[in-house]
C-alpha cells in the first residue's frame, strides 16, 4: 500500500544530509568530550562546535546551550530545574501556565505542586488556546517563580505571542520559560531578540534523531541540577554526551532554518487547502486551535458524532497516519484536555484529529486524504 | 504481491500464543490481515483493568503483530460491553440468575458491535484463535467442535448466527494445542501463554463480593435458609453466592449431609435438602439460537452441555416454539442451573444453545 505520513508533529524523517554527518561520529570519532585524550579532544571539540552553531543559528551564547535527551527533559529541567531554586533561594514557589501546555510541562509543575508544596495559577485563554495578556500581567506576583508558556501547541497549532509575554514577565520580574519543541521546527527563532529566559526545543521534529534537544538558558538563572554526576553541562544535566545526536541536532537545526522560508511557503498552501475544504465538505466539522494564527504545518479538528481514535484507524487502514490529538497511541478514548480547555463539551472533544505535514508531502497526496477523510467520517457516522 | 480479491480478515487479537498463531496462518494463507484488540470496561476502570485486555496483553499483542508483519489496533468498545454485558449481567443477578456473560459478549460484542465495525470498515471476515470448526454444506454453515477435544471451544460460540458464521473463520480449529505450539516456534513467535482467568474479566481487583456489593446489593441480601417443608435451619449471606448442589458452606447444626436444593428468589431463601431431592432432568431454555434448525425437525437423540465444562449427556429436545424449548436429558443432574447456556450437539456438530429458564424433574414433584 502506498503510505502517506501525515504526523510530523509526532515526529520526522532524519535527513540523509543529517545522517550522513552523524555517522563518523559512532565509529572513527567516539570519545568522550571529558577525556583529556586525543580522543577526548576531538569529541570536545565537535561539541563546543555544535554549541557555538547553534547559539548562531538561534543568537545566542554558546554558554547558554544545555544538550538535553529530548523536549520533555528541556522542559522538566527548565521548570524543575528553576522552580526549585527559586522557591530554595527566594520563597518563589507559583508557576504561571496555560491550561493547554504538553503534559511534559503540566506534569511537571503538578509534580512540583504536589511533592514540592509549590502552586500552580492556569491563565486563562480564549477559544483558540491562546493566553490573556492581561491575565497574564494581573497574574504575576512577587511569589511567582517561573511563567511557562507553549509557543506553538503541539495539539492545536496555535502560536502564543511569546515575545510579548516575555516582555511582560520581564516587567513584573518574572522568569520566561517556553516550550518550542513544535515552534523551532518551523517558526524564525530570535533568542536574544525575543528575550526568552528558558526555551526548550528537540530534534526529531525536523528530521533530526530522537534522543537529543537542547534548553537554552539565559545564565543568570539560578536552577538546581536534572541529573546529577558528572561536570557536564554545567552540572545541571550530567551524563556522557550524545555527540552522534548533538552534531545531529545542529545539522538537522542548520538545513531547517536554511529551508524554512521555501518549506513553510509549500505548508502554509498545502494546511490552508486542508482549513478550507474539510469544514466545507465534512457537516459537523470544526477547526480547532487558531485558523490563522498557527503552525505552518498544523491542521487540527474535531468531528461531531465521532471518535477520533477510530478515524485514525480508518485513515491508517487506508494508508494515511495521522494522530487524533497527540501522538500517544493510547486505547482510551478520553477527551483531550487540551481541547475540554477550549471549553469545547467532551462528546465533541472525542472527534479530534490532528494532520501535520512535512517535506515528503504532495498536494496530490493532499487531495487524495480529504477524499479518503471526508469518505472515513461519514462511514464513521453510519456505524 | 497484493492480489485484486485477495479476502481482507481482521484477527482478534489477545496477545497469547493461539491467536498469534492464527493470525500468522492466514497471513500464509494469503489473506490480507489485520490484529485487533477490544478495550472492554472494567470496575474502576483506569486503575483497574479488564482482565481480557490489560496493558501487557495489548503491548504483547503488538509485539506478535509487528513479527507477524501486520498491522495492529486497539478498539475501545467500553461502552457497549458495559451496556451490553455488565448491565444486563447485573440485571440477572437481581432476578436471581447466574448468568454466562462470555456467551453473551461473543454473541453481542465480539460478533456484534465488533463485526458489524470489521464489515462496515471494508473487511471480509472476523478470525479468532478459538478451538472451533466451520463447515459449509450448500447455502448452511456448520459450526463443529474443535479437533482437540481437550481445546474444543464451540460452546462458547454456539449463539452465532448463520450470518455471523458466515463472516468467521477459525483457522485453528482443526489443530491440536501441540501443533499450535510448534507453528509459534516455526513463525518465531514467543510462546507467551495468557493465562485462562476463570473471573469474570470486568469484576477489577476488589474481586466480586465488592463488585455485587457495589451494582448489585440485593444479591448479597442476607435471608434464610429453609428445608422443603419450609422449617428455618440457618442463614444465608445472599443467594448469589450459593449454587444447585452445593454442599460445604451451609452452617453448622445440621447432623445429616444437607445441599442447596432450590432458590427462592421471591423470598429471599435458599431451599436445602437432602441428596435425594437433588437433581432435574427437564428444564426449559429460552433466548434459542438454532444454527441447525433443520435438525429439530427430525426428532432424534442430541447430547447437551449445561455449562461450559460439563460433560455431554444425552437429551431430547420438545416443545420447541419461536426462541424457547424445552429439553429432558437421561439421567437426572444435580446443577442444571437457570440463567447458564445449555448447548446441544448431534455428533460433532453444534445444533444450537440457549438459556436455561426453569429445572423440574420429570413427572414433577412440585
Amino acid at each position: 500500500m502506498d503510505r502517506v505520513y501525515l504526523d510530523y508533529a509526532a515526529t520526522t524523517p532524519v535527513d540523509p544530509r543529517v545522517l550522513q554527518e552523524m555517522l563518523p561520529y559512532f565509529t572513527e570519532n567516539f570519545g568522550n568530550p571529558l577525556s583529556s585524550h586525543y580522543f577526548g579532544q576531538r569529541a570536545e571539540g565537535i561539541l563546543e562546535d555544535c554549541r557555538y552553531r547553534i547559539a548562531k543559528l538561534l543568537n545566542t551564547e554558546s554558554e547558554a546551550i544545555l544538550f538535553t535527551a529530548s523536549g520533555s527533559e528541556g522542559d522538566n529541567l527548565a521548570i524543575r530545574g528553576t522552580v526549585i531554586a527559586a522557591k530554595k533561594d527566594y520563597g518563589k514557589d507559583t508557576i504561571l501556565i496555560s491550561p493547554v501546555e504538553h503534559p511534559a510541562v503540566m506534569n511537571t509543575a503538578k509534580q512540583l505542586r504536589d511533592v514540592y508544596d509549590c502552586k500552580i495559577i492556569e491563565l486563562r485563554i480564549d477559544e483558540y488556546g491562546q493566553i490573556n495578556l492581561d491575565d497574564l500581567r494581573e497574574k504575576i506576583n512577587e511569589k511567582t517563580a517561573l511563567v511557562s508558556i507553549i509557543f506553538g501547541n503541539n495539539e492545536i497549532g496555535t502560536i502564543n505571542p511569546v515575545d510579548e509575554i516575555a516582555k511582560i514577565c520581564h516587567e513584573k520580574g518574572a522568569l520566561f520559560h517556553t516550550d518550542a519543541v513544535q515552534a523551532c521546527a518551523h517558526l524564525p527563532i530570535d533568542i536574544k531578540k525575543s528575550d526568552f529566559d528558558l526555551f526548550s526545543f528537540a530534534a526529531h521534529k525536523f528530521y533530526g534523531p530522537k534522543g537529543v534537544g537542547a534548553l537554552i538558558r539565559n545564565r543568570s538563572i539560578q536552577m538546581v541540577a536534572h541529573t546529577t554526576g558528572g561536570k557536564q553541562e554545567h552540572k545541571l544535566r550530567s551524563g556522557t554526551h550524545n555527540i552522534p545526536g548533538i552534531v545531529g541536532l545542529t545539522k538537522a537545526l542548520e538545513l531547517s532554518i536554511n529551508e524554512q522560508e521555501s518549506e513553510n511557503k509549500k505548508l502554509i498552501h498545502m494546511r490552508d487547502k486542508i482549513l478550507s475544504v474539510v469544514p466545507d465538505e465534512i457537516p459537523g466539522s470544526y477547526i480547532t486551535g487558531n485558523p490563522t494564527n498557527r503552525l505552518p504545518n498544523h491542521a487540527s479538528f474535531v468531528f461531531e458524532g465521532i471518535n477520533g481514535n477510530d478515524l485514525v484507524i480508518m485513515l491508517d487502514m487506508a494508508g494515511f497516519a495521522c494522530s487524533s490529538g497527540s501522538a500517544c497511541k493510547v486505547g482510551d478514548p478520553k477527551p483531550s484536555k487540551v481541547l475540554l480547555a477550549l471549553g469545547l463539551k467532551p462528546e465533541m472533544a472525542i472527534g479530534s484529529l490532528r494532520v501535520t505535514l512535512g517535506k515528503e508531502n504532495t498536494e496530490a497526496q493532499i487531495d487524495r486524504f480529504i477524499d479518503v477523510l471526508i469518505d472515513s467520517v461519514r462511514k464513521l457516522r453510519k456505524i | 504481491m497484493m492480489i485484486d480479491n485477495q479476502k481482507k480478515v481482521v484477527i482478534a487479537m489477545s496477545g497469547g500464543v493461539d491467536s498469534s498463531v492464527a493470525a500468522a496462518l492466514l497471513v500464509e494463507q494469503g489473506y490480507s490481515v489485520t490484529g485487533m484488540m477490544l478495550k472492554l470496561w472494567a470496575d474502576e476502570c483506569g486503575e483497574a483493568e479488564n482482565a481480557c485486555c490489560p496493558p501487557e496483553a495489548i503491548n504483547q499483542a503488538r509485539q506478535m503483530a509487528n513479527i507477524i508483519g501486520i498491522p495492529f489496533y486497539v478498539l475501545d468498545v467500553k461502552n457497549q460491553f458495559k451496556e451490553l454485558i455488565v448491565d444486563s449481567f447485573v440485571n440477572s443477578l437481581i432476578q436471581g440468575i447466574t448468568p454466562n456473560p462470555c456467551y453473551y459478549c461473543n454473541k453481542q460484542v465480539r460478533w456484534g458491535v465488533f463485526l458489524d465495525r470489521v464489515i462496515d470498515s471494508g473487511f471480509d471476515y472476523l478470525a479468532t484463535g478459538h478451538y472451533a470448526r466451520l463447515k459449509q454444506n450448500g447455502s448452511t454453515i456448520s459450526l463443529l467442535k474443535g479437533l482437540d477435544p481437550s481445546k474444543d471451544q464451540s460452546y462458547v460460540l454456539s449463539g452465532l448466527t448463520q450470518k455471523q458464521l458466515s463472516h468467521s473463520l477459525f483457522p485453528l480449529g482443526e489443530m491440536k494445542k501441540t501443533n499450535v505450539r510448534e507453528l509459534a516456534r516455526k513463525y518465531s513467535l514467543p510462546v507467551a501463554e495468557k493465562k485462562d482467568s476463570q473471573d469474570l474479566c470486568f469484576v477489577g481487583e476488589q474481586g466480586y463480593r465488592e463488585f455485587l456489593k457495589k451494582y448489585s446489593p440485593q444479591a448479597l441480601m442476607e435471608g434464610n435458609i429453609v428445608n422443603s417443608e419450609g422449617v428455618i435451619v440457618g442463614r444465608h449471606s445472599g443467594l448469589s453466592g450459593y449454587t444447585i448442589g452445593q454442599r460445604k458452606g451451609l452452617g453448622a447444626g445440621n447432623n445429616d449431609p444437607i445441599y442447596v436444593i432450590e432458590k427462592n428468589i421471591e423470598k429471599n431463601e435458599l431451599v436445602v435438602g437432602p441428596l435425594e431431592k437433588l437433581g432435574n432432568d427437564q428444564f426449559s431454555i429460552v433466548d434459542c439460537n438454532w444454527i441447525r434448525p433443520d435438525f429439530l425437525k427430525n426428532p432424534v437423540q442430541f447430547q447437551v452441555k449445561i455449562r461450559y465444562k460439563a460433560v455431554l449427556v444425552n437429551c431430547s429436545i420438545f416443545d420447541i416454539f419461536e426462541d424457547q424449548a424445552k429439553a429432558i436429558v437421561d439421567h437426572p443432574l444435580r446443577d442444571i442451573t437457570p440463567g447458564q447456556i445449555a448447548v446441544f450437539y448431534l455428533g460433532d456438530e453444534v445444533v444450537g444453545s440457549g438459556m436455561i429458564n426453569s429445572v423440574s424433574k420429570q413427572g414433577g414433584n412440585e
